[in-house]
């Protein structure tokens, strides 16, 4: 077979493909989602190729439209549901807290939610305080709903298409900056119908442990792989799902490295990344060397001005100062991009 | 008349469920907020009566009579509300979260409003499936006040859906009257209407108007595949929330309790049937066999036991 490139946004939509294809019931709604953007791209020709009842713009009634994707999942209809930024979906919150997680449970297993939930993150160009929140810390503090936050080309089909199969509902966090991510072999991707690992060890390494996920974990390898240069190997591991961590294979890497770092896009204050720091010091405490490191965004909102946000987000630089702060070497800063609000040069605004 | 009858039963079994309700609710072994339909029954007895297996049925907080209504099984709602494993939902919902699939009653939810879009998504589903049978979202006029309600109405309108919305217009969201909460004059079924539904609007006390009303708006639904509001007006005689009777707390006028009192679906039925000379044979005859099922359901949930705590893990995803 001879190489092709995919995106992370192609591996999406063939995801969405797949899944359509495979059942019949299923049906994709979301505000713009047959528009000429296609959602950033991730629903080109669903409507063309699957109809307009099964692929629909809808409303911009995110709390109803929510609800009436769980009624009709109840009743049957696998349902895909996706928004272009997640601040606008906690419009949803009564439907999704109260009943999709509740569903299951509070009705003693009579009934399922198959719905996955699409939301995508902002970030830079001004995008300010109510256009980025990654919001996967609080979506997994309810018990009830399945949380994805991919992070890679190479397995984010497969995660989204399993999320879209699984009869539970499935909040999927899209970092709108990993949209543009090219892997070079399409052919080297998971397979979209197998069932994914939610915690995988990217990278080993002897030295020390970090865990990260969404457009973070990119920063983490590039931190790694630069580390690696200055003799300090670092084992990476992605968390794809907060609510299904394979918490052994994180004691297993520290107990080994003895120094971890734990990095994700939120807030840190009562996150994702406190929440996996406190189980590592309750379970490897006694083979740390050093305090276990939180990187995340600072307790308080995103300003919206370029001026303003040049500190906001950590990136490699910070991954390569904590480490050589912990381990007491000096290790040089990576050249920082020209602009620390958007993703690379391609990227021109406005959305 | 025969048909009357029969409303009649319906409409008596479940006040006197109710009524048995309050009457243990004050021995506290029924320990969950528990809101009664006393005064209200009449309105899912008039449109279950024109519902099969196949129309699907979503409710609210106080749903008793809408699950009982249609086809709801009685033992399985009096253990749920013992907190027994043997209630509709082992103890997990309560009074508020209701469920038994069998009769096609899918559920209520406690939050105001919040059951609208799910019928609503019900709806969507048999317009996809093309399957037989339309949706009932029943709901109070407080819940007219939640986006959720607009949200619903316009998806409804938009796509045609087969559903019948049903408001219960009792006139207080727990002690704030219409008045402080919408603008004087405004109707909830012209509101609808302007939405984009048909829509209705009757005393959902008087029997015979409330079967004409209910029978015409499903048979809409049926026949055209476009979706209904029905406004019933009705009246609640107890507290929102518990077994009691609070109007010594004067949040409402007395004059207007009285005059509901005097409309008290009940006494209407039975007052159109008082010239049936076996209408008080029937009477007799109802009033026992749903007392001896009554004290049954009573007798099977306070012997029922409760869950395992070991089963609290049980339906969390794998």
């Amino acid at each position: 077979m001879t190489d092709k490139t995919t995106s992370f946004a192609q591996q999406i939509l063939d995801a969405q493909n797949l899944a359509m294809q495979e059942d019949p019931t299923m049906i994709c709604m979301g505000l713009g989602i047959d528009d000429p953007k296609a959602i950033f791209g991730t629903t080109q020709g669903l409507q063309e190729t699957f109809g307009e009842q099964r692929v629909f713009d809808m409303p911009t009634a995110e709390n109803a439209m929510t609800g009436i994707g769980i009624g009709a999942a109840v009743a049957g209809t696998r349902v895909l549901m996706t928004h272009q930024r997640v601040d606008f979906f906690l419009l949803a919150m009564d439907q999704l807290v109260n009943n999709a997680a509740k569903w299951h449970y509070m009705f003693n297993g009579q009934m399922t939610v198959p719905l996955t939930i699409r939301l995508i993150v902002g970030r830079g160009w001004g995008q300010g305080p109510t256009h980025q929140q990654s919001l996967q810390s609080w979506f997994s503090h309810i018990p009830g709903l399945k949380v994805v936050v991919p992070s890679l080309t190479e397995n984010v089909g497969q995660l989204l298409y399993n999320a879209i199969m699984d009869n539970n509902p499935t909040i999927f966090l899209e970092h709108r900056w990993l949209h543009n991510q090219i892997a070079p072999n399409a052919a080297a991707c998971q397979p979209l119908t197998e069932a994914p690992q939610h915690t995988r060890v990217l990278r080993t390494g002897s030295d020390y442990t970090i865990i990260s996920n969404s457009y973070m974990l990119s920063e983490a390898l590039q931190a790694q792989k630069y580390l690696q240069q200055h003799n300090v190997h670092c084992e990476v591991i992605e968390i794809a799902s907060p609510t299904s961590i394979d918490w052994h294979i994180i004691y297993q890497s520290v107990s080994k490295t003895k120094r971890c770092i734990v990095t994700d896009m939120g807030h840190t204050f009562c996150s994702l990344a406190s929440e996996i720091a406190n189980k590592v010091y309750s379970h490897c405490f006694n083979a740390l060397l050093s305090p276990v490191s939180i990187i995340g965004l600072p307790n308080y909102p995103e300003p919206t001005s370029y001026g303003l946000t040049k500190e906001y987000y950590p990136d490699v630089n910070t991954i390569i100062k904590t480490v050589s702060n912990n381990c007491g070497i000096e290790i040089a800063q990576l050249k920082s991009r020209q602009h620390h609000d958007v993703p690379g040069e391609w990227f021109k605004g406005p959305f | 008349m025969a048909d009357l009858k029969h409303i009649y039963f319906q409409t008596l079994r479940i006040r006197k469920i109710e009524e048995a309700i309050a009457a243990k609710y004050s021995e506290q072994k029924m320990r969950c907020p528990t809101h009664l339909s006393i005064g209200q029954e009449l309105v899912p007895v008039a449109v279950s009566h024109f519902l099969t297996h196949a129309d699907k049925a979503y409710s609210s907080h106080r749903a008793h009579a809408h699950y009982l209504a249609k086809g709801g099984d009685l033992v399985k709602l009096i253990a749920e509300l013992y907190g027994k494993v043997s209630g509709c939902t082992a103890g997990r919902g309560g009074s508020m979260h209701l469920s038994d699939l069998e009769c096609g009653f899918i559920a209520s939810t406690a939050i105001v409003g919040n059951s609208i879009p799910l019928a609503t998504g019900n709806a969507l589903h048999q317009q996809l499936t093309r399957a037989e049978g339309l949706t009932v979202s029943y709901f109070g006029d407080g819940a007219t006040e939640e986006g959720a309600f607009y949200e619903s109405l316009n998806f409804a309108a938009l796509k045609s859906l087969p559903i019948v919305y049903v408001c219960e217009n009792n006139q207080y969201s727990v002690y704030s009257p219409l008045s402080v909460r919408q603008p004087t004059g405004r109707s909830i079924s012209k509101l609808s209407n302007e939405i984009g539904l048909k829509s209705f609007s009757v005393d959902g006390n008087n029997p015979t108007q409330a079967l004409q009303t209910s029978q015409a708006a499903i048979n809409y639904v049926r026949h055209h595949g476009k979706p209904v509001l029905i406004e019933y007006f009705t009246y609640r005689h107890r507290e929102h929330c518990g077994p009691h009777f609070d109007d010594d707390l004067n949040y409402r006028e007395q004059e207007e309790v009285q005059t509901w009192l005097d409309n008290d679906p009940l006494n209407n039925l039975e007052k159109a049937l008082d010239k049936d000379p076996e209408f008080k044979a029937f009477q007799k005859l109802a009033i026992s066999d749903i007392n001896q099922e009554i004290e049954q359901a009573f007798t099977a949930a306070e012997s029922a036991s409760f869950g395992s705590i070991e089963d609290n893990e049980r339906f969390i995803y794998d």
